[in-house]
């Protein structure tokens, strides 16, 4: 199963994502920020990451740009976890070099049926 | 696959309230009219958190009301609004209305809906007032997106896509193949591939996307189907979708088209504040069923967030105490005398290791003050602006950390004594100006460790506490005599007189005069003591000393026969031989020692235990002089033996509350040793010779 980096500030968010992933068989680190996961990903090579995009430290759409200068995530898929009222947000994340997103709120379900389009 | 997410509820209820902490004090930090972009950020994504939180967990009342109040944090983050006194104190408001929301919810009990009502009014309000609406266009773009293409149902809808991506599209981790496996599951579809693009095979970079699709679809489907399965491309990519069957016009989607259609906004779906997913069940805000969230409330919640450095440390010293083991482990077995240094050494190491482990486990229960400290700046303000007063709060040593059950139970006091401070130490500005004091007055609060106590201060630069005052009251109390003649000192303690009280009339804010007494005890009661400065006209300063911790205490063991007890060591204030002419034996029995100036009580520790001890010749033993409550008193001893921090256990849950002791603790060698109540034992020994009287 796919490896994945959860990254959130919010730790019940965090919890939640990564409880539904583990579930689902899925291998999941966590990170709180941007930072956090940069530093991880940088030591572990991730099939997929999921990222908040408003946090402290480093927001998401600055380490999905980051994250795309390393040669080993040039085409890792990136979603960003983003409400709705951030369609600006979206389309920031896309420029960074984000896959896609999905809109929070969403269900454990939702969030399955998006993972499972992104791995195949 | 199902999840029971109500086991998510007790994280995100702590992280809710701490983010609504960090919003009351960013709020109150901010400069009006220029405010910080950092703190106005800080809070912005406090309740975004929160509101992202509360949508996933299904307490729809609170995402909506979040939800207003990011928009409109959301402009003063981008600069469009400003910071004006009346917003600030508006969403210091709605930070109340959603602690009480969250409470609700979290304690299942009813939201007040009308409250929250009003204040949610209010912030719309303020959002619609300069800015009439366009803020909350966004989210409903997407409602209006979908409710303008949802008419489009064909049961034999046939597609025509044309699917040109930019160069780039798989930099993006995007995969077309990704894009094709779900068209598939829409209908049945057939695509054919553009080469034309494609170069020599030696000109080729792997990295890009040269290929263009043709792509027909059939069955039944929805055109947003076919878009939604674009949606995270359309930017990357030429795209066309059209229908086959009808006169439909061609809709062309090379970004951003899409875009520019959905800002076409009906006003009337900009007031359906959130858009909610089909999937996700609708929890009803007065009722989310929670076993995690039932009992825990966020003044005594159970848990406690350690920082990662903390457990780095306990986990590297568990590694060094299992090093330790093991040599010591090896020496033992094959042990000669060579290897007595080595074992000495090993054991020298041991303490060591268990030291550090300790100190780093009891780091564990150890919080910043400023979880303590942090909700006064609020206070402060609210009061001040109450009592039409210029107060600057300020908070030093927020950083000093203690134990977190004494911090919860230190909040109280210190509330108390942060409104007296405000409502009867600084006085009004008119009263300052004329006093040559500048208008604005000072409370600081200041904590820091001195030894192995924390100390917080509470100073104001206020009138001070009228010495006059306080005596004639205690003497119309019959508290004293008028003809006492007490030092400072002794009469400001009198405050923590119960039913002392010193207010002209009765204030809503430092209420009735209970309270001082309170203070003292709940101080007491955690080993504390607590002590009053004051100069008149200059203002007070209330010294609180807490001990650190109360799961250790360091204690002087003593000996009274064959039993040994503990003095906690900072009630002791010295020890010595009896000298015989210092003795008096005052008519009934007490037996008092003159301690230079002062004639202290001698407590015989083997009476009041009823205990042999080696002897009853008060200059066979010693007199460890000892201070509980303001009261001292000398006991009486065998012997003094070593000082050691000890570990304490509690009598009352594995035995019975007993007067005169307040613990137990399990010495080196196994045995029990009681821990002495300095202030109960004094009590004790006077009441027992009153009754032998």
């Amino acid at each position: 199963m796919a490896k994945i980096l959860a990254v959130d500030d919010s730790a019940s968010m965090r919890q939640m994502v990564s409880f539904t992933l583990k579930g689902a068989g899925h291998d999941v680190m966590e990170a709180s920020d941007g930072a956090e996961a940069l530093k991880l990903a940088q030591s572990n090579q991730v099939d997929l990451v999921l990222t908040d995009v408003n946090m402290p430290n480093m927001d998401g759409v600055t380490l999905i740009k980051a994250l795309r200068q390393i040669p080993a995530y040039k085409f890792v898929p990136m979603l960003t976890l983003t409400t709705e009222s951030g369609t600006d947000k979206k389309m920031e994340g896309k420029q960074a070099g984000a896959t896609g997103w999905i809109v929070k709120p969403f269900s454990p379900d939702q969030l399955l049926a998006t993972i499972k389009k992104v791995l195949g | 696959m199902s999840i029971d997410m109500s086991q998510f509820y007790q994280t995100f209820f702590e992280e809710s309230f701490e983010g609504l902490d960090v919003m009351e004090s960013g709020l109150l930090g901010l400069d009006v009219g220029a405010a910080d972009s950092e703190t106005v950020n800080t809070i912005f994504r406090a309740a975004h958190s929160i509101k992202g939180g509360s949508g996933t967990f299904g307490f729809t009342a609170v995402a909506d009301f979040t939800h207003v109040m990011e928009t409109l944090l959301d402009e003063m983050r981008s600069g469009t609004r400003l910071v004006t006194i009346e917003s600030v104190d508006l969403l210091l408001k709605s930070v109340d209305v959603l602690r009480e929301m969250l409470t609700a919810v979290q304690s299942e009990s009813d939201i007040d809906v009308e409250h929250v009502a009003v204040i949610q009014k209010q912030l719309e309000d303020m959002l619609h007032g300069e800015k009439d609406g366009d803020s909350v266009s966004m989210e409903s773009e997407t409602v209006a997106v979908e409710s303008d293409q949802a008419e489009q149902t064909n049961d034999n809808a046939q597609w025509h896509v044309i699917f040109k991506p930019f160069d780039y599209l798989l930099k993006t981790g995007n995969d077309p193949v990704r894009i094709f496996r779900e068209l598939s599951l829409l209908g049945d579809y057939n695509v054919q591939c553009s080469l034309e693009k494609l170069p020599l095979y030696n000109d080729m970079d792997p990295e890009t996307c040269y290929l263009s699709w043709d792509i027909t679809l059939t069955g039944n489907i929805k055109k947003e189907q076919i878009q939604e399965v674009f949606e995270w491309v359309d930017e990357d990519c030429e795209l066309v979708i059209e229908s086959m069957n009808s006169s439909e016009s061609k809709d062309v989607m090379e970004s951003p088209t899409e875009v520019d259609t959905a800002t076409n906004v009906d006003q009337d779906l900009s007031s359906a504040p959130t858009k909610t997913e089909p999937n996700l069940v609708p929890v009803s805000s007065t009722a989310p069923k929670t076993n995690a969230a039932k009992k825990a409330t966020p003044a005594d919640s159970g848990s406690i967030r350690v920082s990662i450095d903390k457990v780095d440390a306990l986990i590297n010293m568990v590694g060094e105490l299992v090093i330790t083991q093991s040599m010591l482990g090896q020496l033992g077995e094959r042990l000669n005398e060579d290897s007595l240094e080595k074992l000495q050494d090993g054991l020298a190491q041991l303490e060591r290791n268990t030291r550090e482990l300790q100190e780093n486990v009891m780091r564990i229960r150890m919080l910043p003050i400023s979880f303590a400290f942090q909700r006064f700046p609020r206070m402060v303000r609210d009061l001040s602006a109450k009592l039409g007063k210029d107060i600057e709060l300020r908070l030093l040593g927020e950083q000093t950390e203690l134990d977190k059950t004494v911090m919860e139970k230190i909040g109280d006091p210190l509330v108390h004594l942060v409104r007296n401070s405000v409502d009867h130490g600084i006085e009004l500005p008119e009263e300052r100006l004329a006093a040559g004091k500048p208008k604005t007055g000072v409370v600081e609060l200041n904590a820091f460790h001195q030894g192995g106590n924390i100390v917080i201060e509470i100073a104001d630069d206020g009138k001070g506490i009228d010495r006059e005052v306080i005596f004639n009251k205690a003497v119309e109390k019959g508290l004293v005599s008028a003809n006492d003649n007490l030092s400072d000192e002794q009469v400001f303690d009198l405050i923590f007189a119960p039913g002392f009280s010193t207010a002209r009339e009765i204030t809503d804010v430092s209420g009735r005069g209970v309270g001082m007494d309170v203070v003292k005890r709940n101080i007491r009661e955690l080993g504390g003591n607590i002590e009053v400065n004051s100069a008149k006209g200059q203002g007070s300063k209330i010294t609180i000393r807490l001990p650190l911790t109360l799961a250790i205490l360091d204690g002087q063991l003593i000996r009274v026969g064959g039993d040994t007890f503990i003095v906690p060591l900072v009630s002791i204030i010295e020890s010595l031989q009896v000298k015989p002419a210092q003795v008096n034996q005052i008519a009934g029995q007490a037996e008092l020692y003159k301690l230079r100036e002062e004639y202290i009580p001698v407590v015989r520790l083997h009476e009041v235990f009823d205990l042999r001890a080696d002897s009853e010749v008060l200059t066979d033993g010693l007199i460890v002089v000892v201070e509980g409550d303001g009261q001292r008193a000398g006991l009486f001893v065998d012997d003094l033996m070593g000082q050691q921090q000890v570990v304490i256990k509690s009598l009352e849950s594995n035995y019975r509350p007993v007067d005169g002791v307040s613990g137990a603790t399990i010495l080196g060698d196994g045995t029990v040793a009681l821990i002495l109540d300095i202030t109960g034992l004094i009590k004790l020994s006077r009441e027992e010779r009153i009754a032998a009287a």
